[in-house]
């Protein structure tokens, strides 16, 4: 289900946390708000790691993962590296790489079987996202934005991109990720979509502004909803509930 | 497939569709992500704009205030009223653009005004919005102080022009006048009156009184003074209100005068023999010696540095028959004119027939008189040389008289006829006996254009339409010997009437001159 959160007070999630289906990473933040409602969500199935890369609080933008691996920046330092090998369970491989683009999150779009990533990334780091994250790697363009980490956001089941993406484009996307893709907004029509949600399998979480119809949107292109019928949903939700169990 | 300008393969590109973040319906993406209506909704380009405005009327001359001092003449809801108030609008407006603007048509006696305009800002995340926007002027009626000044007193005149000839026709008037109305150059004054030995011409403004007294110094040659009178002031703002009087006078010299010359004037001219006929008035004076045919020019200045005046004038000129001439000298060109000198036996038509006075004259119009001719000119038979030592000759001609053909035409209406200002005659006493005298100064004016081409130059004559050409009078002129001389047709203007009646005056047949 899709959830409406805060870091606080800002509605950007997506840069201060990263989700995938086997872990949590949050950012440390004043008030521990943030960590709770990741928590409300997903305790008793994946881990929740607080952390922090490079002495920042950007971790969501910095890093690039997912079940099978993370990877990390060269700036992350040691005691980082070590911490989050310790906390992430042992089937995921942390690795630092060394790479002059450095905000991987921003570079690297991925779910477990398909990465996209910046047109201009060495060669040596495609190769080890390969590798790391067990993944099949094109590099791409979204709506003539190098950086595809930030403007699509797409899980195993469904995925979201800049809503001035070509219905060419889209198509395209689509058959390489072999996943349904939409083009739409987060944040009340933030076109950064993956700074303003965060999302896996089974759960999103969006900013605060996010209206109940990018809500809905998300809900449905990434199939959130299993719970429900889905043959009687509509598309377009005219209540503002914003999530139920 | 697309070929692109340097013949690469360019795939198409086709927008797809988004959902509205707010409403949800679909839409082709935009910067702010919202349909346009959501994004009119909350967004409001047009705050921060005036709906509301005042503008000041001034309903005689229906021309409206700019502050603080500026009146603009304009029509209601017209394309100046829009520019005007578009100026007005203009610093409240800087942030943003204006795209269109027009009136919405109100009931002009509301007193209300509508604008449109369309303005183009920016919304949020670059999007740029278009809105209209209504704003509602009043108007408010007010004089605009030229209005006001003019009603208070209509007659209010701040400059007079007193046009002065002293001399006792009033020939150079009637020219005037002609003059003037071709020019126009009398369309600013408020009034002209009739006075004594001229016109005087009351105007509103001072540059107008000066204008008109350059227009006059320009074709007849005066000398103009001039003064003011305090009438108000403000001493705070150093705003002075006077009459301005210019006092101008003609100089007494006409055409056709006979006049002695003083010695040193005589001199200065090279020595031009004293007696001397005035040939042509222009902004100067063109004396004629018509014994020798030399002739001189007097500018005003110069004139007015020695001023003479004529010794006879045209009132005086008598009637001569000519009985024979005898030409001395080949056709010369003076100054534009042709003369000839010649010996002329002429006798007074008074004598003639009577007793056997004839004089023999020396005469410079040699190429214009035959035998048995009429004659103008002055008498000087008996007069004193007193204390000039020439010797006078009896009889000085001026012109060719027409006076018996006139006869037979005498009553009968002219082809042509003349417009003339309106000024205010003096209506005492005095002016009433003048009448008859004018007259017929008139009917000789009208007779001089018919006879000189060149004084009908500046004028402008017009078709006469009451006119018809009578058998009796087509005879005449066809009988006599020589032609009346008389103006062409082709040099009338047909007069455009402009009452509500009558239908305009088909101008297609008539030339200018």
């Amino acid at each position: 289900m899709a959830t409406r959160i805060q870091f606080e007070n800002s509605c950007e999630v997506g840069v201060f946390s990263k989700l995938t289906n086997a872990y949590c990473l949050v950012a440390i933040g004043g008030s521990e708000n943030f960590y709770s409602a990741f928590e409300a969500e997903l305790a008793d199935v994946i881990p929740v790691v607080k952390t922090s890369i490079a002495g920042t609080r950007i971790i969501g933008r910095l890093c690039a993962g997912n079940k099978n691996g993370l990877l990390l920046p060269h700036t992350t330092t040691d005691q980082e590296l070590q911490h989050l090998r310790n906390s992430l369970p042992d089937q995921v491989v942390v690795q630092r790489i060394e790479e002059r683009l450095s905000a991987l999150g921003n570079c690297i779009a991925c779910n477990d079987h398909v990465a996209l990533t910046h047109p201009d990334l060495d060669r040596e780091t495609e190769e080890l996202i390969a590798d790391v994250l067990g993944v099949e790697v094109f590099r791409q363009t979204i709506a003539g934005n190098i950086l595809v980490g930030s403007y699509c956001a797409f899980s195993n089941r469904g995925g979201l991109v800049h809503p001035h993406t070509s219905i060419e484009d889209l198509d395209e996307l689509s058959t390489l990720l072999q996943v349904p893709l939409v083009a739409g907004t987060v944040n009340r029509g933030s076109e950064v979509i993956a700074a303003g949600m965060t999302v896996n399998d089974w759960t999103a979480f969006c900013g605060s502004d996010t209206t109940a119809t990018e809500l809905s949107v998300v809900e449905s292109v990434f199939k959130l909803r299993e719970a429900q019928p889905s043959s009687i949903v509509d598309e377009m939700r005219k209540s503002l509930i914003d999530s139920y169990v | 497939m697309e070929l692109g300008a340097s013949g690469m393969f360019v795939p198409v590109q086709t927008v797809g569709m988004v959902l509205c973040c707010i409403c949800g319906v679909a839409m082709a993406p935009n910067p702010a992500n919202m349909c346009v209506r959501c994004l009119r909704s909350r967004v409001n380009i047009t705050e921060g704009l005036p709906r509301h405005g005042a503008v000041v009327h001034c309903p005689e001359c229906r021309s409206y205030l700019h502050p603080p001092r500026t009146w603009i003449r304009a029509d209601l809801e017209s394309k100046e009223l829009l520019a005007f108030y578009l100026r007005r609008l203009k610093p409240l407006t800087r942030h943003v653009r204006l795209v269109h603007a027009e009136f919405v048509w109100t009931e002009p006696h509301s007193k209300r005004l509508r604008l449109k305009l369309r303005i183009q800002h920016e919304a949020l995340h670059g999007a740029i919005l278009e809105q209209s926007h209504l704003v509602e002027l009043t108007v408010h009626d007010q004089l605009c102080p030229a209005c006001s000044r003019a009603q208070a007193n209509p007659d209010q005149w701040s400059a007079v022009v007193q046009l002065r000839q002293h001399v006792a026709h009033r020939r150079t008037f009637f020219f005037l006048e002609q003059l003037i109305l071709r020019h126009g150059a009398a369309a600013c004054a408020l009034r002209i009156s009739e006075a004594d030995r001229g016109l005087d011409f009351f105007f509103g403004s001072r540059s107008h009184a000066v204008k008109f007294v350059e227009f006059i110094s320009g074709v007849v040659p005066v000398r103009s003074c001039s003064d003011k009178q305090l009438v108000s002031h403000d001493s705070k703002s150093n705003i002075y209100n006077y009459k301005h009087t210019f006092s101008v006078e003609i100089c007494p010299i006409c055409r056709e005068d006979f006049i002695c010359l003083p010695p040193k004037v005589a001199q200065a001219l090279g020595n031009l023999g004293p007696l001397v006929i005035c040939t042509k008035i222009s902004n100067s004076v063109a004396l004629l010696d018509p014994f020798t045919l030399r002739s001189a020019f007097l500018d005003a200045s110069q004139y007015w540095r020695a001023p003479f005046k004529a010794l006879l004038s045209s009132r005086q000129l008598v009637e001569y028959i000519v009985l024979d001439i005898e030409v001395e000298s080949s056709e010369v060109t003076v100054g534009g004119s042709r003369y000839s000198l010649a010996y002329a036996q002429v006798a007074r038509l008074s004598d003639f027939g009577k007793n056997d006075n004839i004089f023999t004259v020396r005469t410079h119009l040699g190429h214009l008189l035959n035998p048995v001719d009429y004659a103008l000119g002055y008498d000087l038979y008996g007069a004193n040389s007193g204390d000039l030592e020439i010797d006078l000759p009896d009889a000085v001609l001026i012109k060719k008289s027409y006076e018996e053909k006139h006869r037979n035409r005498s009553g009968k209406a002219r082809p042509w006829k003349l417009k003339s200002l309106n000024m205010d005659v003096d209506n005492t006493f005095k002016g009433r006996a003048d009448e008859e005298k004018r007259n017929t100064e008139y009917e000789e004016f009208l007779r001089d254009l018919e006879e000189n081409p060149e004084l009908r130059f500046n004028i402008s004559l017009y078709r006469n339409k009451d006119y018809q050409p009578s058998e009796t009078s087509e005879m005449a002129s066809t009988a006599g010997g020589d032609d009346v001389p008389s103006v062409p047709l082709d040099e009338l203007l047909a007069d455009l009437e402009l009452s509500d009646g009558e239908e305009e005056n088909d101008d297609a047949g008539s030339m200018m001159e």
